[in-house]
């Protein structure tokens, strides 16, 4: 069946900060959603539908907040979609928003994620009450790190990756003026220094709880033709889950981001994804996940993705640049970062990420997930419409 | 093969298969996996698919409601999500999951959908809860809750002459009247109106709370006709959001609803059913208004409403029957479509809500092969 060609036209974020006691969540989204209407020199009265992310609704104690978000994103008269697939939430509602335009439903849709989660604490509203989990599998922290000590194990990597990729994604981040951490004077050192939290996840490894919001602006071929800036083209998109916990399950490896990313692939005709992609934006929440997530879609070997981390290609001048903009570890409104990793890859190839542009990118990957490791989404962009 | 009458899309979709639990006051033995799980299974069965074999999942739900984030990751575990699926989930009734599936089918990435939604108001107290739903600088610290905002729905309905207390209790007893055939309903046959719960809503105008989860099997093109004998053809289906304060809205319309009729194509041709996610009576009028259906409400919802082309309104019971939170609405279009697949219905209107004071608001138009 032919659909219709997905571009990203408008993109919008708010500057990324621990608390934003200046405005209100209304205010928050807002914010990035005018922006991505700025940027795609489009109004209100441009936009067809709303289709809006966040992960659980107890991070701002609003239940549905889209109903009371209806008015400051111009969505009254209009349809409004709120999804929640945990973290890869807001990779997942630019998926669904793509997926109105690609099946002709609407012509020009806003989609819009965030987290505004100086209202609570991010990490006890991630843990059950005892009796339904441990008492100290505090947050998800407390639920990773035991997957990344497997990783370590399996592949033999050097305890010292870690840091480096923090390294790395911390200095990427002082390029990104949107970037929530702007450390200038971050150091290896400091880096390797910083107390441990959940062994072997050391405090400067872990991502920040932020607050924050991301818009995008998507449109089919038409309105691609009269977009003020050259547009980023969807060349493949997937979600994939599995459940939780069960016997045989690979928490280093999930199935369900092999087979999202081998899906994405398949539609965007990638067969040697090391090669023919130019940037990755990749949820790394945890810095070992870098080289974990390099093997799970296909970047690397199995066991060898710690080893292109050590050398450095995923630096920003590497050959496959990994989070140029800083990625989770540097800004974490959590709803919010599936999308930012999206729009960070659209950014690349419509060449306006500014100081951590990828020099010529032409097709970048934005990569979300969630929930136990067992919720992915994925999208592959590209600065040239779709053939096939 | 034709396809249905009226398809505007680039796609012919059907539901092609619905199950629905029985819907308790509490289920406090069952875990909510354990409450979908049965439902997911006899819808399965009625289409002789296996999960796997299932092209796209999604569902809805409420993290408020189950008390805990990510609560749909649990039920999941109910579909059996291995070998990995295609699944996504929104945090709204399910027929906004039913139409995140519809739209998926219509980009070709898939042929077939699991939709499924559930919710559990037992284990809380659901009218301070949905307080929480509520515009949190403005309208959530003074607590109105569900029924009272209804109330003042309601109360507008009276004053501006659309209804009054005699005219709701009849539609409340209709409803209740109609669900004695609904073996799945929480409350069936007689039910006394009871006191006021808030001037001028008494207990019968108010929906029962309950337990309850619901799914439906969404097919394309032949495919459909192969898994099911006549299947509920979606020839319409758009929704619209209004604004979020009852201040800014006439209560006594629903402007949403009206649109997304427009868009769903509802009022090109006659409809013989509809089936109104209308949780309280007074809310019934205000739909009926909306989608042009007429009448007081008063007559059965058999078919016999006379002076209306004989539409046939809630002949399940509706939510004054049954209201399982993010549940309800999925289960509209689940038993519009039930009626078209055993012949009893030919085109019918399915209608879904959410937010205070029908704030939001889906329609779809269903069809059955002319016959």
């Amino acid at each position: 069946m032919n659909k219709e060609p997905v571009a990203v036209v408008g993109i919008g974020q708010t500057k990324h900060v621990a608390a934003r006691h200046d405005v209100s969540i209304a205010g928050l989204v807002r914010e990035a959603a005018v922006r991505a209407l700025a940027d795609a020199e489009l109004t209100w009265a441009d936009i067809d539908a709303v289709v809006i992310g966040k992960a659980p609704d107890f991070f701002e104690g609003v239940m549905m907040p889209e109903l009371y978000l209806a008015d400051a994103l111009g969505a009254v008269g209009k349809p409004m979609l709120r999804v929640h697939t945990a973290g890869s939430v807001g990779g997942s509602t630019a998926l669904v928003a793509a997926n109105l335009v690609a099946a002709r439903v609407h012509r020009t849709v806003l989609t819009l994620a965030f987290e505004k989660q100086s209202e609570s604490n991010a990490m006890w509203g991630l843990s059950l009450p005892v009796p339904f989990q441990q008492p100290l599998l505090a947050g998800a922290g407390g639920f990773f790190a035991p997957h990344v000590r497997a990783y370590m194990r399996r592949t033999g990597a050097p305890d010292a990756v870690g840091s480096l990729v923090a390294y790395k994604d911390r200095r990427n981040a002082l390029k990104n003026p949107y970037a929530h951490l702007h450390e200038h004077d971050i150091t290896l050192e400091k880096v390797q220094a910083s107390p441990m939290l959940w062994d072997p996840i050391r405090y400067s490894e872990t991502c920040p709880s932020s607050d924050g919001a991301c818009a995008m602006v998507l449109t089919g071929r038409a309105g691609a033709a009269r977009s003020p800036k050259p547009p980023a083209w969807v060349h493949g998109g997937a979600m994939r889950s599995e459940p939780t916990l069960f016997a045989g399950k690979d928490f280093v490896s999930p199935q369900a981001g092999r087979d999202c990313a081998a899906d994405v692939y398949r539609q965007a005709g990638i067969t040697d994804p090391r090669r023919e992609i130019d940037a990755v934006e990749m949820y790394v929440p945890f810095s070992w996940y870098e080289p974990m997530w390099l093997e799970n879609l296909g970047f690397a070997e199995e066991g060898e993705g710690w080893k292109l981390t050590e050398a450095g290609v995923t630096e920003l001048d590497g050959d496959l640049p990994v989070n140029p903009s800083g990625g989770v570890l540097s800004t974490n409104p959590i709803g919010a970062s599936g999308m930012i990793r999206f729009a960070e890859a659209a950014l690349q190839v419509r060449g306006q990420a500014g100081e951590h542009q990828v020099p010529g990118a032409r097709r970048a990957m934005g990569h979300a997930y969630g929930g136990g490791a067992q919720f992915f989404a994925m999208w592959l962009v590209g600065a040239q419409e779709p053939t096939g | 093969m034709t396809g249905p009458r009226t398809s505007r899309y680039a796609r012919d979709v059907a539901v092609v298969a619905f199950a629905q639990s029985d819907h308790l006051r509490r289920t406090d033995e069952l875990s909510e996996v354990e409450m979908v799980m049965p439902v997911l299974h006899e819808v399965l069965a009625a289409t002789g698919l296996k999960a796997g074999e299932i092209g796209f999942t999604c569902s809805g739900s409420s993290d408020y409601l189950a008390g805990r984030a990510f609560s749909f990751t649990m039920t999941l575990d109910g579909v059996g999500a291995w070998p990995p699926i295609s699944e996504s989930h929104v945090e709204m009734d399910g027929a906004w999951a039913l139409y995140e599936a519809w739209v998926k089918i219509q980009t070709g990435e898939a042929d077939t959908a699991l939709v499924y939604s559930y919710g559990k108001s037992s284990p809380g107290s659901l009218r301070d809860v949905l307080t929480r739903q509520l515009d949190p600088y403005y309208l959530a610290p003074l607590w109105p809750d569900a029924v009272a905002l209804a109330a003042l729905q309601a109360q507008a309905l009276v004053d501006a002459g659309e209804t009054d207390e005699s005219a709701l209790a009849a539609i409340a007893a209709r409803s209740r009247a109609d669900a004695a055939a609904n073996p799945h309903a929480q409350l069936r046959g007689a039910v006394p109106q009871g006191d006021y719960q808030v001037r001028p809503l008494r207990t019968g105008d108010c929906p029962p709370v309950g337990d309850g989860a619901a799914a439906v099997v969404l097919a394309a093109g032949d495919l459909a006709r192969q898994l099911c004998e006549r299947p509920a053809w979606i020839t319409g289906i758009d929704h619209r959001i209004e604004a979020h304060g009852p201040g800014l809205r006439d209560l006594t319309d629903s402007a949403s609803t009206r649109i997304a009729a427009q868009h769903a194509g509802v009022f090109d041709a006659p409809v013989d059913t509809a089936e109104l996610h209308a949780p309280f009576s007074s809310q019934e009028v205000v739909l009926r208004k909306a989608l042009g259906l007429g009448g007081s409400g008063t007559d059965s919802g058999s078919g016999t409403d006379s002076g209306f082309g004989a539409v046939a309104v809630n002949p399940s019971g509706g939510a004054l029957a049954a209201n399982p939170m993010m549940a309800a609405g999925l289960i509209r279009i689940g038993e519009a479509a039930a009626r078209i697949h055993r012949g009893a219905s030919d085109r019918a209107v399915a209608h879904a809500t959410s937010g205070p004071c029908l704030q939001q608001n889906l329609v779809a138009v269903l069809e059955g092969d002319p016959r």
